[in-house]
């Protein structure tokens, strides 16, 4: 068993996820199944190989260091859930 | 012919010649839409007032003698490219509401060209499926056989291509996307080298993958858009800044002395049946056309799918995060302070298979796994390119299957994703290397569905894949079968 119940509740809190019981032993299963299948990484040796981070051998993507347009204040806020003036209105942060 | 039957060169031709007007077009267009679409369901949204506006302002434009090639030509996009004013969900629940302030560029080019947009087509929701099942707005269905998947993510895309609702669109290809549903409908999809056209304003999935393509009735179609949407983009960091080629100059017919790549590893025991005849077809048709074969070995074929899955979760569960209910999208209505918000929000907006891949990613990105999951999965992908740079030595593009068999049924593979995710094994790779690949009508199987060839290209090689595609093309008649809907 590569992943238990418990680990896939940890996970699911540092991802944000409220999983009921069904999610939870489903995701187990499955994520066992699917961890166990990509142990098959194993079988190479990369001691001495670099990681690939992207296709593109992209360096810095540099720009003038100038004003553009930019959304506005009425645009960015056009699909806000909750809204007070100028700001996205949350829960209380702090009690 | 049908107006709706036209391919976009076919309908520039008669709007150029004054036969046909674009809103006469985009009204035939949108008649189709509603006569088939129940038995598909391919569109999220639909936008016909706007489209015939458009359509009116690209007549005019066609009067004035300053048209281009799309003006006029009614597209439909995958819900995952933003269209400002237009109700973008990328088949999540999570966007039901969401209206985007600004537009993708890819869409903004196609807009400028004059070209008229229907709707925005289903997806799997954030792009993450192989069968256009795990969309919060319910499944679309094949138009060869409407008790089949259309394949995913795009098949909402590819589904309306082949069932005559709009021209051509555009769909976005992270591990098979584009190619995968283009085989399974009988379509023409192009993924592009990765940075060839511009992610801006496209709904991110797994960042280092994702490539914005053409899905068409036929490779000039196919060759027409990618002319239309690539090309630098200095809102996208990724995208690559190197000229734009005439991609529709590259159609000549002539592929005499091209070297095609025969991958041992694709040709595999277990491959169904009718695929390998489709593919021994395409092998003879190329020979006879003047193609040359040399057998080559990619060797890390066999890990691709579980590179793959450890990259594009751990990049999804990242890009994901941006979803919390606090700038935009779904907020929970039962939360108590504000990581409950963020918390019931996700999982209230988020479908299963979404939820699955994020829970994935954080596990292989988590403290004490990095290094086990994602760093070993990023080393073998520099394999894996490293196999496809050794083949390009000796051949110009490789052949092989899309798909190791056609369409399977819906509900057929929901229970088992691992099952899913290795019906992308010819399409992964690509994804992983950057480079270009191509889906074309290949033939069918007995029962009837279509089955599609890839040719996979080096980087930047799109005008030898289309060359290929299309020499192939006209030596056969595949492309020119209708699906009965």
């Amino acid at each position: 068993m590569k992943i238990s119940v418990a680990e896939v509740e940890y996970v699911a809190r540092l991802a944000r996820l409220e999983l009921n019981k069904a999610e939870t032993d489903l995701f187990a299963g499955q994520m066992d199944a699917i961890l166990g299948y990509v142990e098959k990484l194993n079988e190479l040796d990369t001691a001495d190989i670099r990681p690939t981070s992207h296709a593109v051998p992209v360096e810095n993507a540099f720009r003038e260091d100038a004003t553009s347009p930019s959304l506005g204040v009425a645009k960015a806020l056009a699909n806000a859930p909750d809204r007070a003036d100028s700001f996205y209105r949350v829960p209380k942060v702090i009690e | 012919m049908d107006i709706f039957e036209l391919t976009i060169h076919e309908l520039h031709r008669k709007l150029n010649a004054r036969e046909l007007s674009s809103a006469e077009a985009t009204r035939a267009m949108l008649e189709r839409i509603e006569s088939v679409e129940p038995r598909v369901g391919s569109f999220i949204t639909r936008t016909p007032e706007s489209a015939l506006a458009e359509a009116a302002a690209a007549d005019r434009r066609i009067a004035s003698g300053d048209a281009h090639i799309l003006t006029g030509i009614p597209l439909a996009l995958k819900d995952i490219f933003l269209t400002e004013g237009i109700r973008t969900t990328c088949g999540s629940r999570m966007l039901h509401n969401f209206i985007p302030p600004y537009s993708a560029t890819a869409w903004e080019r196609l807009r400028d060209c004059g070209s008229v947009l229907l709707g925005k087509l289903n997806q799997d929701e954030f792009a993450m499926g192989s069968s256009n099942e795990s969309s919060a707005f319910g499944v679309t269905r094949n138009p060869w056989d409407t008790a089949r998947i259309p394949g995913g993510s795009s098949g909402g895309s590819a589904a309306a291509i082949a069932a005559r609702q709009a021209t051509a669109t555009l769909g976005t290809d992270t591990g098979g996307s584009i190619r995968q549903p283009s085989s399974h409908c009988g379509c023409v999809g192009l993924k592009p080298t990765y940075g060839r056209v511009s992610r801006y304003g496209v709904i991110a999935f797994a960042s280092s993958l994702d490539q914005v393509g053409p899905i068409t009735r036929d490779v000039t179609d196919c060759a027409i858009m990618l002319g239309a949407v690539a090309g630098y983009d200095s809102k996208d960091s990724t995208s690559v800044n190197t000229p734009v080629p005439d991609y529709t100059a590259a159609l000549t017919g002539d592929i005499k002395g091209l070297r095609i790549g025969l991958p041992k590893e694709y040709y595999i025991d277990g491959l169904d049946r009718d695929v390998q005849a489709a593919m021994d077809r395409a092998i003879e048709t190329y020979r006879r056309l003047g193609a040359e074969f040399v057998d080559i070995s990619l060797p890390h074929t066999d890990y691709a799918v579980a590179t793959y899955y450890l990259i594009a979760t751990a990049e999804a569960s990242s890009n994901l995060a941006r979803y919390d209910g606090v700038r935009f999208g779904h907020r929970s209505e039962q939360a108590e302070g504000l990581i409950d918000m963020m918390t019931k929000s996700r999982s209230e907006g988020f479908g299963a298979e979404v939820k699955r891949r994020i829970m994935l990613g954080t596990y292989a990105l988590s403290s004490g796994y990095y290094d086990a999951y994602y760093v070993k999965a990023q080393k073998v992908r520099t394999l894996i390119m490293g196999d496809f740079t050794r083949a390009f030595e000796n051949v110009d593009a490789i052949l092989t299957p899309v798909a190791p068999t056609p369409a399977f049924k819906i509900g057929e593979m929901v229970d088992d994703p691992l099952q899913m995710y290795l019906s992308d094994i010819f399409t992964i790779p690509v994804n992983l290397a950057g480079t270009c690949a191509m889906s074309v009508p290949a033939g069918f199987s007995a029962s009837g569905l279509p089955i599609g060839l890839q040719l996979i290209g080096k980087p930047f090689g799109e005008e030898t894949i289309l060359r290929a595609g299309h020499a192939f093309e006209q030596a056969t008649e595949w492309h020119t079968r209708k699906a009965e809907i």
